[in-house]
């Protein structure tokens, strides 16, 4: 069995389970945030359900519209507020604790390597990179979720990604996933396990995993995974808040579909508008001039990723015509980042650095694009009107790239700047 | 279960940005969501054309992207009767079966059917007519599984039935 299935199969009471087969799983996390929560809470309250199965599993993390971009934002938060107040949910994360709800759950230790995990959120695929089966599901099977802890899913396919060699300059983790999305398109792993391995896989940090797991939803797949090894202890040692168990593909797994990517061949990657699968080597890209870099998000909002951008940034001014929008992806990565002098680094290019929030990455505030303009963002989706009007432009990009841009004014590499990775 | 319409064709990859761009999620009312229905598709004036029973008729992978439930919602509130798809995405898929929302997936009705064209659907034999073109489509039947959710009228109900029958 391939670890998706050993996972599944262990949630569900089972021995084994095989692709096809419908199972009910018992849920480790149950996760929902300001947008798709309230929703849920409906539902719960309409069958007249009074008690969430377990209030330690039930996870509530409003950071869509907050800090409320408005009224009816603000009652949207008040609804989750008082389900969390009501049912006496140990982690409901406020404005001030909270982070965006994928890079939150990992770092406090709430997703942990075995888990089965369901989140009202297309991206709760980002924690297949702790070696946990986790899946986007709505409102309803949320609703479902809180009162029973089960869920029914379909067993999915897997499908095996192998990495190998070295990285080139400025190539990223989000780079792999972009090449990768580019080459198998948005629906090139439609209702599949995407596992992605190999020595390059390896020997990436907890951070870029998470980055590449999180933009499984992007080519369509149920969930994307990593089996856990020494990188993946290291980071869950000291913060899970569970015991936790670490599965492994047999040998003689079952894939439907197995690629390899030799990643010295990869440049960094841009997906151009309005696909994730429209992806142009930066050689190729041309000239794009643009009006707005954004740096944050679930898929790069990193401390890592922060620490790219900064490496650029330093010394060096953001284009006068462009607006330069860095968010933290977490409190923690937030405070961990002026401690370090990054902070500084963004505010003296001419950025400005904004409290944790999805906020712009999906068009809802603290950076909304207005006609024609274009964007270039290290964010996961640039589908047409996400981060503002339906004639705006999204091109997604890694942080070194999105930070070279801010300074270029125009689509570009840090190469340009004279900048070299190992500064 | 029949349904009958007029058939609103879309292409590929039509994504919940598309069909609820997130602008209007600060609001959970299926009639507010209704009106912006498809906003920012190929057909931004859907939602005011719309029919109720009326049939959205698209090519691979319909409903991708986000796994807001407004989206399905939406769609319904605005008095779609059905959708066929050559293939959904698996959180739409869901989603649509969770709150009742007829879909089929079925790639020679998402090719045959034309804008406008007259459709009739039968939800139990899977059978698509092309009223118009006088044609009929066999659409893949659901599983057992997914059926019993669908009779139950919901997950929700579902999940009632089965907490009353435990006396929770
Ligand atoms: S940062 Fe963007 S993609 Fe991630 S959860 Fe928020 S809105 Fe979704």
């Amino acid at each position: 069995m391939t670890i998706t299935e050993k996972i599944l199969a262990a949630h569900a009471g089972l021995d084994e389970v095989e692709p096809g087969q419908f199972i009910k799983a018992k849920v480790d996390v149950a996760l929902g945030n300001d947008i798709t929560a309230p929703l849920a809470i409906e539902q719960f309250r309409k069958i007249g359900a009074q008690k969430v199965f377990d209030p330690e599993r039930v996870i509530l993390v409003p950071d869509h519209y907050t800090p409320n971009k408005d009224i009816r934002s603000a009652e949207l938060a008040k609804t989750v507020r008082e389900f969390a107040k009501e049912q006496g949910l140990k982690y409901y994360f406020e404005v001030g604790r909270m982070g965006i709800e994928h890079a939150l759950l990992p770092e406090e230790g709430l997703v942990v390597p075995g888990d089965v995990v369901i989140g009202a959120d297309s991206h709760t695929c980002t924690y297949g990179a702790l070696g946990a089966f986790a899946t986007g599901v709505g409102s309803t099977d949320l609703a479902a979720a809180m009162i029973t802890g089960e869920i029914w899913f379909k067993v999915p396919e897997s499908m095996k990604l192998i990495y190998y060699g070295e990285m080139g300059r400025w190539v990223t983790a989000k780079d792999l996933i972009l090449y990768t999305i580019g080459d198998i398109g948005v629906d090139g792993a439609l209702y599949r396990a995407m596992e992605f391995t190999g020595e390059t896989i390896r020997r990436l940090s907890m951070d870029g995993r998470l980055t590449i797991c999180n933009m499984a939803i992007e080519a369509g797949a149920k969930s994307g995974i990593i089996e856990p090894d020494e990188v993946t202890i290291r980071y869950v040692e000291g913060r899970a808040k569970r015991p936790y168990k670490l599965y492994r593909s047999d040998p003689d797994a079952r894939y439907v579909e197995v690629r390899e990517y030799d990643v010295s061949k990869i440049e960094p990657q841009v997906a151009f508008p309005f696909k994730p699968e429209n992806t142009k080597p930066i050689s190729e890209v041309g000239e794009i001039p643009i009006d707005q870099v954004v740096i944050g998000s679930c898929t790069n909002g990193r401390l890592e990723d922060l620490r790219l951008a900064a490496k650029v940034l330093r010394g060096r001014k953001v284009h006068p015509y462009v607006r330069l929008i860095v968010i933290p992806a977490t409190q923690r990565i937030y405070l961990e980042a002026l401690r370090e002098g990054l902070i500084e680094v963004f505010i003296e290019a001419g950025g400005v650095v904004s409290t944790p929030t999805c906020g712009p990455c999906l068009g809802g505030h603290m950076g909304v694009l207005a006609a024609g303009e274009r964007a270039v963002s290290t964010t996961n989706r640039n589908f047409r009107g996400r981060m503002g009007h339906p004639e705006s432009e999204v091109y997604l990009a890694n942080p070194a790239i999105a930070a070279a841009s801010a300074v270029l004014g125009r689509i570009g590499s840090p190469d340009e700047l004279g900048v070299s990775p190992d500064d | 279960m029949k349904m009958r319409g007029k058939a609103w064709k879309f292409g590929d990859d039509v994504n919940t940005d598309e069909i609820i761009p997130a602008r209007y999620l600060n609001t959970t009312d299926p009639e507010e969501l209704a009106k912006h229905c498809m906003e920012d598709s190929e057909k931004p004036d859907f939602a005011s054309k719309v029919r109720p029973g009326d049939l959205i008729v698209a090519g691979k992978n319909f409903g991708c992207g986000s796994s807001r439930e407004h989206a399905p919602i939406s769609i319904k509130a605005a008095g779609v009767s059905c959708v066929i798809a050559k293939s959904f995405a698996r959180i739409f898929f869901r989603n649509a079966i969770n709150i009742g929302l007829p879909i089929l997936e079925c790639p020679e009705a998402a090719e045959g059917i034309e804008e406008g064209d007259e459709v009739e659907v039968d939800l139990e034999k899977g059978e698509i007519r092309n009223l118009t073109k006088g044609e009929v489509y066999k659409a893949r039947p659901f599983p057992d599984f997914m059926m019993g959710i669908i009779r139950a009228g919901g997950l929700m109900n579902y999940i009632a039935q089965t907490l009353k029958g435990e006396g929770r």
